[in-house]
């Protein structure tokens, strides 16, 4: 068989679609899954089984909200006793006291927190809801747990300024890990790019402070930071390369080789329903579709660096060249690059409606941007 | 920063150890590291009990055809890569 595919690393578990947030930068599709279509308890048990059995180490509960779901105790409780590593990524609403000694007990390995922000007032805005005072409760609650706790920032145009503020929150926590991760653009991202880009000047000041800051914080606090790759010069490897290393399940049970893999046009996918996780891993054309090299278009096919980014990401191929064989065009080699710097030099003509570390902005560009909220499937 | 001799390797909150098609693993956030041979002798003993010392000197005596000195660099230098990990605490 050609590209024979190493066993999957991580499991992607997204148990439903439901939130009580409404993120402008939110990575679901804008079509959602309705609670009527979410895969019962038993089938997610025996997806945890067959993906320990396949190889896999480590599985994601992501959404939506995963807390949204009744049964997320069983399903930690499932994931944990097939000897999964069991990642918790939460927006911490709606969560008590005691439900989440019940998730520790159950096994959860590592919590991640998100935030939208250190103040509330931007985190808020963010989430189109009033969800702040919550997370800090949470992470109150947290101090009385033994589990690893990371605090979840997405940063962008409204809240790159804020960092040592973040810094702050967690410092004065039990967390050990804080992930400073750009808005990729995708899905509500897309939709909200021209208010989320953040500018040259944003980023270059963020990134000298965050490498000031991992000096002093080493050994204390691990800070992990995703740049933006509008601004990089090559691409990221988009989920450490197409069918490599990750799966993802969507609610209703459509395995996946990346979050919005399903903007690609012409891709069909297996249900978990009815495929074995490894039958699909092996066999599925969605994920042999871009294992390999074969299907690269130049310059990729030829580049040194074809082997760690893989032509970087097939739906941001899709999404700015209309062509998801093509080279991601964040990529300085790619031949629609021009098309990512007309964009940045949109975002960078701008007025930034936050200071960086520079004078506070004028009143008058604090004006709240016109944002699409992501709504709540049924 | 090297880590001080009569301190006790414990494995940080959300890491342990696992295993995966015969292979021992160290889990944690976001990462899993494999382990083999000496690697896995010292995070076995990373368990707030051993001080730095005295996981140094079992493997020495695990690993007797090997200089003692060189012994020691490695595990003083794993252990710091645990540590920048943020897959350890010391405790004194």
């Amino acid at each position: 068989m050609p590209n024979e595919p190493s066993n999957p690393l991580a499991l992607i578990a997204e148990l439903t679609h439901r939130c009580p947030l409404h993120c402008v930068y939110c990575s679901n599709p804008l079509e959602m899954q309705s609670r009527a279509n979410e895969l019962s308890t038993e089938i997610w048990s025996r997806v945890f089984q067959e993906a320990a059995e396949a190889g896999v180490l480590q599985a994601d509960f992501t959404g939506g909200e995963p807390l949204a779901r009744p049964d997320i105790v069983d399903l930690v409780r499932a994931a944990r006793s097939s000897g999964l590593y069991v990642n918790l990524i939460t927006s911490g609403l709606p969560l008590e006291e005691d439900r989440l000694a019940s998730l520790v007990v159950a096994g959860v390995d590592h919590l991640q927190l998100s935030f939208q922000g250190a103040r509330e007032e931007t985190a808020n805005e963010i989430s189109g809801t009033k969800s702040h005072a919550q997370k800090l409760r949470v992470l109150d609650w947290l101090k009385q747990h033994r589990v690893a706790v990371t605090l979840n920032f997405v940063i962008h145009r409204r809240n790159i300024d804020q960092l040592e503020e973040m810094l702050a929150l967690a410092e004065s926590s039990c967390a050990t890990r804080i992930e400073f991760a750009n808005v990729q653009y995708y899905g509500w991202a897309f939709a909200n790019r021209e208010n989320l880009l953040p500018t040259r000047q944003q980023l270059d000041h963020s990134v000298e402070l965050v490498k000031r800051e991992q000096e002093r914080l080493q050994g204390k606090i691990r800070i992990d930071f995703v740049v933006p790759d509008y601004y990089a010069k090559y691409p990221k490897s988009c989920m450490g390369g197409w069918g490599r290393k990750l799966m993802l399940i969507t609610p209703s049970g459509d395995a996946l080789p990346c979050h919005s893999a399903q903007v690609i046009p012409g891709l069909s996918f297996e249900n978990v329903k009815d495929r074995s996780l490894r039958e699909i891993w092996e066999h599925s054309a969605a994920f042999q579709k871009f294992r390999g090299e074969d299907w690269m278009q130049a310059p990729c096919r030829t580049c040194d660096r074809r082997e760690q980014d893989f032509g970087g990401c097939r739906c941001q191929a899709l999404l700015l060249a209309g062509d998801a064989r093509a080279t991601d065009p964040v990529c300085s080699l790619a031949p629609l690059r021009p098309k990512v710097d007309a964009i940045l030099a949109a975002a960078n003509s701008l007025p930034t409606t936050v200071g960086a570390g520079l004078a506070p902005p004028a009143a008058g560009q604090l004006t709240r941007p016109a944002w699409l909220y992501r709504p709540n499937p049924a | 920063m090297p880590p001080e001799l009569n301190s006790r390797p414990r494995l940080a909150p959300g890491c342990r150890l696992g295993e995966n098609n015969q292979q021992r693993v160290l889990l944690m956030p976001e990462r899993a590291l494999r382990l083999n041979g000496p690697s896995l002798e010292i995070v076995e003993r990373c368990d707030g009990n051993h001080t730095v010392q005295q996981i140094i000197v079992d493997l020495q005596k695990i690993y007797s055809k090997a200089e003692l000195q060189k012994v020691e660099q490695d595990i003083l230098g794993y252990l710091a890569l645990l540590q920048k990990e943020r897959a350890l605490d010391f405790e004194l």
